[in-house]
């Protein structure tokens, strides 16, 4: 499990791009997220975000660059990466004629979580769905459905996080939960990459902050959070 | 171990998500069954002439089944981006291929089990060991290549159109070889008269799954 190599760094982007047939996606991302830093990143529809974050993820393989997670190299410990790494997209990935129970018993066994029926039961707590782990997923709302989600993202215990719009489906009160669950869960500190559309929320949650624009970084700012209608000024400057 | 225990539980998820549903087999059952009456009108004459065309008709029905059940195969990996998220687990994409192809196998077995009995007994035909051991392995060889077109259709547009499209060419010759094998076993030919159609069926499954294996984590990535 993660604990066998400790993580000294974040995640680490050199010179990334990524096109497809005459597409350019990417171009030239440069990017270093210290480890325990929660990054945001912004941008319009088509900058590249989610196939920056699918890049991360190991979902899609980058055109040219170099990335390193967790001192990791992509493209040699693509599958130490991946133990290491929690997704939550819009999309949830669970099987829609399986239980939540089997389910998360799937991705335990993906996973190697050991005491894997111990391991659900916190992590459904965690997302408030202890009483529907036995139901099956098309039977659940999208709010539920994105909780549990959230739960099977956390299952092996990840020491970073990357979240695609992960606010997308959610109900009013699972917002907080994935925000409390990405905080406090074991008090484990972990690097998060989200992209969002939700500023002001991710505002208080981040301390680095990107805005991408046509493949590139416009924008990039760590440390202190400016203000809202700061922030969409440059926004709208820098992705006119 | 830890590979092959990821390998059958993408099996298990599989065959699990097929009990509840029974869309897979079900549907191949019913075609299948369909098909083999519709040829039982359709070739009503003496025993000379079903003997000939059995061999044919046995491996039309199973090609055109198999297609149905292949274009089945990737398309739940597909429903809430599963894909991406047997992508994202610590498995290789190799994992995930004998484990998607494993599940076809079974489901592609299955059908075959109820559907050889029922066509030996309406056409009056001996299922014999021969046979069982060309359908075997030809099924095998079948879905080697049909889970990893399968893989490629998934992300096309009119993806029930090209999985056949793609697909047929590749096993032209696999079919060609169990449609003449089969034909031998079902006149009571011996091992020897046989051996040659194994032999290319054989070589083919080997050929096709090492291929398959390594192709298909190309296939999967956008």
């Amino acid at each position: 499990m993660s604990d066998s190599i400790p993580l000294s760094s974040g995640v680490e982007v050199q010179e990334l791009t990524k096109t497809f047939g005459n597409n350019r996606a990417l171009r030239g991302i440069d990017l270093q997220v210290t480890y325990g830093d929660f990054l945001i990143i912004f941008g319009p529809n088509g900058a590249g975000k989610t196939t920056l974050l699918k890049i991360l993820a190991t979902i899609m393989k980058p055109s040219s660059g170099e990335v390193r997670i967790g001192g990791l190299d992509l493209k040699k410990d693509a599958e130490e990466i991946r133990r290491r790494v929690g997704v939550v997209t819009h999309q949830t990935f669970l099987y829609n004629n399986l239980t939540a129970r089997e389910n998360l018993e799937f991705y335990s066994r993906m996973y190697d979580v050991a005491e894997a029926r111990q391991r659900i039961h916190e992590v459904v707590n965690t997302v408030g769905m202890a009483t529907r782990l036995n139901d099956r997923v098309s039977t659940l709302s999208r709010g539920m459905q994105q909780r549990l989600s959230i739960a099977r993202a956390l299952l092996h215990k990840p020491d970073i996080m990357l979240l695609d719009e992960p606010e997308t489906g959610l109900d009013q009160e699972a917002l907080p939960m994935l925000w409390q669950a990405l905080q406090n869960e074991e008090q484990k500190k972990r690097t998060v990459v989200m992209t969002t559309h939700n500023l002001e929320r991710s505002l208080e949650l981040g301390n680095h902050l990107v805005i991408l624009a046509k493949g590139k970084i416009v924008h990039e700012q760590t440390g202190i959070s400016p203000d809202l209608s700061t922030l969409r000024k440059v926004y709208e400057e820098t992705t006119r | 171990m830890r590979f092959w225990r990821k390998v059958l539980a993408i099996t298990w998820k599989d065959v699990l998500s097929e009990f509840r549903t029974r869309e897979i087999i079900f549907s191949v059952l019913v075609f299948t069954l369909l098909v083999i009456v519709i040829f039982n009108f359709a070739f009503g004459g003496g025993q000379n002439t079903i003997q000939m065309v059995a061999p044919g008709m046995l491996w039309i029905t199973f090609t055109f089944a198999g297609v149905l059940s292949l274009n089945r195969s990737f398309i739940i990996e597909k429903e809430e981006g599963c894909l991406e998220g047997l992508m994202v687990c610590p498995v290789s994409r190799e994992g995930i291929y004998l484990g998607k192809m494993l599940a076809s196998l079974l489901f592609m077995l299955s059908v075959e089990v109820v559907a050889l009995p029922i066509f030996a007994i309406l056409f009056n035909l001996d299922i014999s060991f021969q046979l069982i051991v060309i359908t075997l392995l030809t099924t095998v060889g079948f879905v080697a290549v049909g889970v990893l077109f399968s893989a490629l259709a998934i992300n096309t547009k009119a993806r029930e159109m090209v999985l056949p499209l793609l697909f047929l060419p590749i096993v032209v010759p696999l079919i060609i070889a169990a449609v003449e094998g089969s034909g031998l076993a079902l006149s009571g030919e011996s091992w020897g008269e046989i051996a040659s159609w194994l032999q290319i069926i054989g070589a083919f499954d080997a050929i096709f799954l090492v291929v398959s294996f390594w192709v298909f984590s190309y296939a999967i990535e956008e």
